[in-house]
């Protein structure tokens, strides 16, 4: 019998080297996530006042759309071609396993739409002060966008062409989110405080992490079924 | 505990958008037998297969592991099952050592190492290329080596057959013996006739035949 950890931690790390190996699929999100903000400046206007009006939202909204663009992936391919059954099947919890899924999801398209965020700001002219809670912001967002996206993509896994109905279902759940994280930045850049929304998202979060991998791992079984 | 079967189904009833597949399907495995079930193609082998692993709920009817209904003990029976499906399970760009090792880390595998379980089932030199550059055949050699892992009591495997040459049907034949000769039991789907002693089949088609 294998130790709990043990499964847990093969399935990230497993996810993680196939990740490494398609890297054209890991970095796309991101790649789209630098071309968006890297537009806006020579599509709408290069002056910085109305691009620092513009930055929190247009940074959000572009993180929003590059964490969905991979979502389709979380469990589709592992779906296709047995692998996803041979998780299933296995005897650890499967809550865990999804929640390991997930953990790997984010840290190849979370987390690097995360780190590259200072650098938008900076081209989109977002003053000081807005960039903490962006990096903040965007930590907690982009964790909650794996987490709530994986129980969509659990629930649409054994549907053909389910990215459609994916992208609708978790839309509004993506939406509270987004309106916190980019009035969090909003507030840090008037100079007002922004502790409060900060508290929101990460409450959002917590309660996400506690229950997500759950619906999800059950959504899972319903999906397989149906 | 000898009369005592591994495996037991009673009435069985599958519909598909309420079409039934089959309908009151009976049968028991003990412990040294080995069930080949055939049928046409869409007869439902691979439903009757995925219903056996948990994967699928049947419309009706029940499963019982050891005498034990398997919805008060699926845990148990999980790792005392081990399912091959017809999708391999393996990722094409790891190596067949690579999906091994994350398979035996899923699954109570621990019997022999992941490059053992590769030479045994012909696959020596091959453990650590990309799977995408194997043959068919010898993805499905790659899939199956998890089986010389296992300590699973039962296998179930859908169309262990598909794609094997005649060597690899022979290997795979002398695996299901050594299997059935350790006291496990296998449940398996395919069309082709196995040298196998005392194979017990399961003629899905049959069954619908005389339902209707």
């Amino acid at each position: 019998m294998t130790s709990l950890g043990g499964a847990f931690f093969a399935v990230i790390q497993r996810d993680l080297s196939i990740a490494m190996r398609h890297r054209g699929d890991l970095l796309n999100p991101l790649f789209f996530f630098l071309i968006v903000v890297t537009l806006v400046p020579l599509g709408i206007s290069p002056e910085p006042t109305r691009l620092a009006a513009m930055a929190p939202g247009m940074i959000w909204i572009s993180a929003l759309l590059a964490t969905l663009l991979a979502l389709d992936n979380l469990f589709q391919a592992d779906f296709a071609d047995g692998s996803l059954v041979q998780l299933m099947l296995s005897p650890e919890p499967l809550w865990l396993l999804v929640l390991a899924k997930i953990i790997a999801h984010w840290l190849v398209t979370g987390l690097p739409v995360v780190l590259f965020s200072p650098l938008l700001g900076m081209i989109l002219s977002l003053p000081g002060a807005g960039f903490l809670p962006l990096l903040l912001g965007l930590a907690l967002g982009t964790a909650v966008f794996s987490l709530l996206g994986a129980v969509g993509a659990a629930l649409t896994v054994a549907l053909h062409k389910g990215s459609v109905l994916l992208s609708l279902l978790v839309m509004p759940l993506y939406v509270p989110v987004l309106i916190f994280g980019t009035s969090a930045v909003q507030r840090a850049v008037d100079g007002m405080n922004y502790g409060g929304v900060m508290a929101i998202l990460a409450a959002v979060a917590a309660f996400s992490l506690l229950l997500a991998p759950f619906a999800a791992a059950g959504a899972l079984k319903v999906g397989i079924n149906g | 505990m000898s009369s005592q079967p591994l495996l037991e189904f009673r009435a069985l009833t599958f519909e598909r958008d309420d079409w039934p597949l089959f309908s009151d399907l009976c049968g028991a495995l003990k412990a040294g037998e080995i069930l080949q079930i055939t049928g046409a193609n869409g007869c439902g082998k691979t439903t009757l297969l995925h219903i056996l692993a948990t994967i699928q709920a049947p419309t009706a009817g029940s499963l019982h592991w050891q005498g034990r209904d398997i919805s008060r003990c699926r845990q148990e029976y999980l790792t005392a099952m081990a399912f091959v499906g017809h999708q391999s399970g393996l990722k094409l760009s790891l190596t067949p050592r690579e999906n091994l090792h994350w398979l035996s880390q899923l699954q109570p595998l621990s019997r022999v190492s992941s490059g053992a379980a590769l030479a045994r089932i012909g696959l020596a030199g091959f453990e650590d290329v990309p799977c995408y550059t194997l043959s068919a055949g010898q993805l499905r050699r790659a899939a199956l080596a998890i089986l010389c892992m296992s300590e699973a009591k039962l296998w179930l495997l859908d169309e262990p057959l598909t794609a094997l040459d005649v060597e690899g049907i022979a290997d795979l034949e002398a695996l299901l013996l050594g299997h059935v000769a350790e006291g496990g039991g296998v449940v398996l789907s395919s069309h082709q006739p196995l040298a196998i002693p005392a194979l017990r089949t399961l003629a899905l088609d049959a069954m619908t035949e005389v339902a209707y």
